[in-house]
């Protein structure tokens, strides 16, 4: 009897009602149904697991019972594609808003856009922060000119919802969501990453830095009213900021 | 390849190392001597997980242990997660490398377990050319983990201690004998695990697992015993261990618990009866 191949193995593993692929028994010669399952299962508890420990917020606002049943159709049609499970649901935002079950829950996306950047950040580069005085160092007139680095484990999420309460609200016993549209920064000071608010024009300003534009030009990025000093507060605060050089002349 | 001046494993208890257990695991390791990692969780760029290993591995030996390669899969292996393994073992230089006789990636997807192969010539060829790429590609010898078997292919023409023992003949490499595994997959197929141990090929064990397993049943209500690593390691199993060990003497044991995690307390006890059962065994030599 030939044995199925690793193709035909797979495609009866990822559909529950296929027949057990044939040459396969319990080791007497009798049917292997229950005995393919234990492979069934496996695979899709060990894919649903991951998602619920990348996906504690989105799966506290769908439910359990809701993201198991999510996580079952994601891991079909978009199975990992690296044996590293630290990068498993890359695809879950753009999954979630071709959801048309959830058109309601439209800041889903975001929160799910969040958690992956978390993760990016838990699992980034090491960096030391800059010393606040070095910046604190530059002349006014130069200010414009400075560079700087940021930290590989710095994150920005530009979102047209309350994202930052919402996280807060349900990670965190945040109070409610205001209704407001709030982009996000998440830090890591040291290996535990952080999600701040960050203020009017702010994604802007760290995008640009991001870019290595200078800070005079990140502060025309962000527009008129920005906080400058408290976003360099935060920023050098959770140790964001990683070098500090000046633009040649 | 078997170099003898090559770092192996002490022959005393290690433990699956998780996260949790960072500041017990330090503070009072009991009868630990050495920790295992999925070499998967530390393939990041940095953070937590490649820090808490760099302090680990001043006071512990390292076993890196690949679950993610797909050894026996079909396709060619995946060229760049061999070069994260070599990345990994580099950085950490481990006292021990293994894999397991398995696959989990088809067509470029990863399925996250451990699915079995069919015992034939074809799967003999691939996997030791597999085996031969992976050592020539780290420059150490590695080390080929038994399955815990659910099912059996009626195509097999090895048994699975002949085909282990082939693959150590064939490509140099050591073998990692998870002694509950073999009570699994002896439990499922129907056959003895003494045996099983007594035809395994022990002078190339480099390592023995030991872990707990779940009992269920099949359709026709024969036992169906599930490798969970959820619970503390059954007797019969430590009973299994103490025959393995009298038969290939003493070898570095490790105990596996990956889900369910019990405080570290838990583990140190389990660590601290494979330690016993390795003076038992040394005290009969």
């Amino acid at each position: 009897m030939t044995a199925p191949d690793q193709g035909e193995f797979i495609a009866a593993l990822l559909n529950p009602g296929a027949p057990v692929p044939s040459g396969l028994t319990d080791g007497a010669r009798n049917p292997a149904a229950r005995r393919f399952d234990v492979y069934r299962n496996n695979v899709a508890v060990s894919l649903t697991e991951a998602m619920h420990t990348a996906f504690p917020v989105v799966t506290r606002l769908l439910g359990a019972t809701n993201m198991d049943g999510l996580a079952g159709i994601y891991l079909r049609a978009h199975p990992p594609r690296t044996p590293l499970m630290m990068h498993y649901g890359a695809d879950f935002p753009a999954f979630l808003a071709a959801l048309p079950q959830l058109a309601h829950l439209k800041y889903l996306p975001d929160v799910a856009r969040l958690e992956l950047a978390m993760r990016r950040s838990y699992h980034a580069a090491d960096a030391k922060g800059l010393n606040p005085a070095a910046l604190a160092a530059v002349t006014p007139e130069r200010l414009g000119d400075a560079l700087l680095g940021l930290a590989p484990a710095t994150e920005v999420i530009i979102s047209g919802w309350p994202l930052f309460d919402i996280w807060a609200f349900n990670a965190a016993d945040g109070p409610k969501p205001r209704a407001e549209a709030q982009d996000v920064i998440v830090t890591r000071p040291e290996f535990d990453p952080m999600p701040h608010l960050l203020p009017s024009g702010g994604a802007a300003f760290v995008q640009a830095l991001a870019g290595g534009e200078t800070l005079g030009a990140a502060m025309d990025r962000a527009g008129t009213g920005f906080d400058l000093p408290a976003t360099l507060t935060l920023l050098l605060s959770q140790g964001a900021i990683t070098s500090l050089t000046m633009k040649d002349p | 390849m078997l170099d003898s001046r090559a770092p192996s494993l002490p022959l005393k208890p290690g433990v699956g190392y998780k996260a949790a257990h960072f500041a017990a695991l330090r503070d009072d390791p009991g009868t630990v001597a050495w920790l295992e990692i999925h070499a998967e969780n530390y393939m990041g760029a940095g953070g937590r997980p490649l820090a808490q290993m760099r302090a680990l591995s001043e006071q512990f030996a390292i076993s890196v242990h690949g679950v993610g390669l797909s050894i026996g899969g079909e396709a060619p292996l995946d060229g760049d997660h061999i070069d994260r393994l070599k990345h990994l073992c580099d950085w950490l230089e481990p006292a021990s490398f293994s894999e397991h006789l398995a696959w989990s990636t088809h067509d470029g997807a990863f399925f996250n377990d451990l699915l079995p192969l069919p015992y034939t010539n074809a799967t003999l060829e691939r996997v030791a050319r597999h085996i031969d790429q992976l050592q020539d590609r780290l420059g150490r010898q590695m080390l080929l983990e038994n399955p815990s078997s659910y099912l059996a292919f009626d195509e097999s023409t090895w048994s699975e201690t002949d085909f282990m023992g082939e693959l150590a003949r064939r490509t140099g490499c050591g073998l990692l004998l998870d002694v509950n595994n073999v009570f699994v997959s002896a439990t499922n197929l129907g056959y003895d695990p003494r045996g099983y141990i007594d035809a395994f090929p022990l002078q190339a064990v480099a390592e023995i697992h030991l872990g707990g397993h779940d009992t269920d049943s099949d359709e026709r209500g024969a036992p169906l015993l599930i490798d969970s690593h959820g619970c503390a390691v059954a007797d019969p199993v430590w009973a299994l261990l103490a025959h393995t060990l009298k038969q290939g003497g003493p070898k570095p044991v490790l105990i596996e618990w990956d889900t369910d995690v019990p405080e570290w307390a838990v583990l140190r006890a389990e660590c601290a009866r494979a330690a016993a059962a390795l003076t038992d065994c040394a005290a009969t030599v």
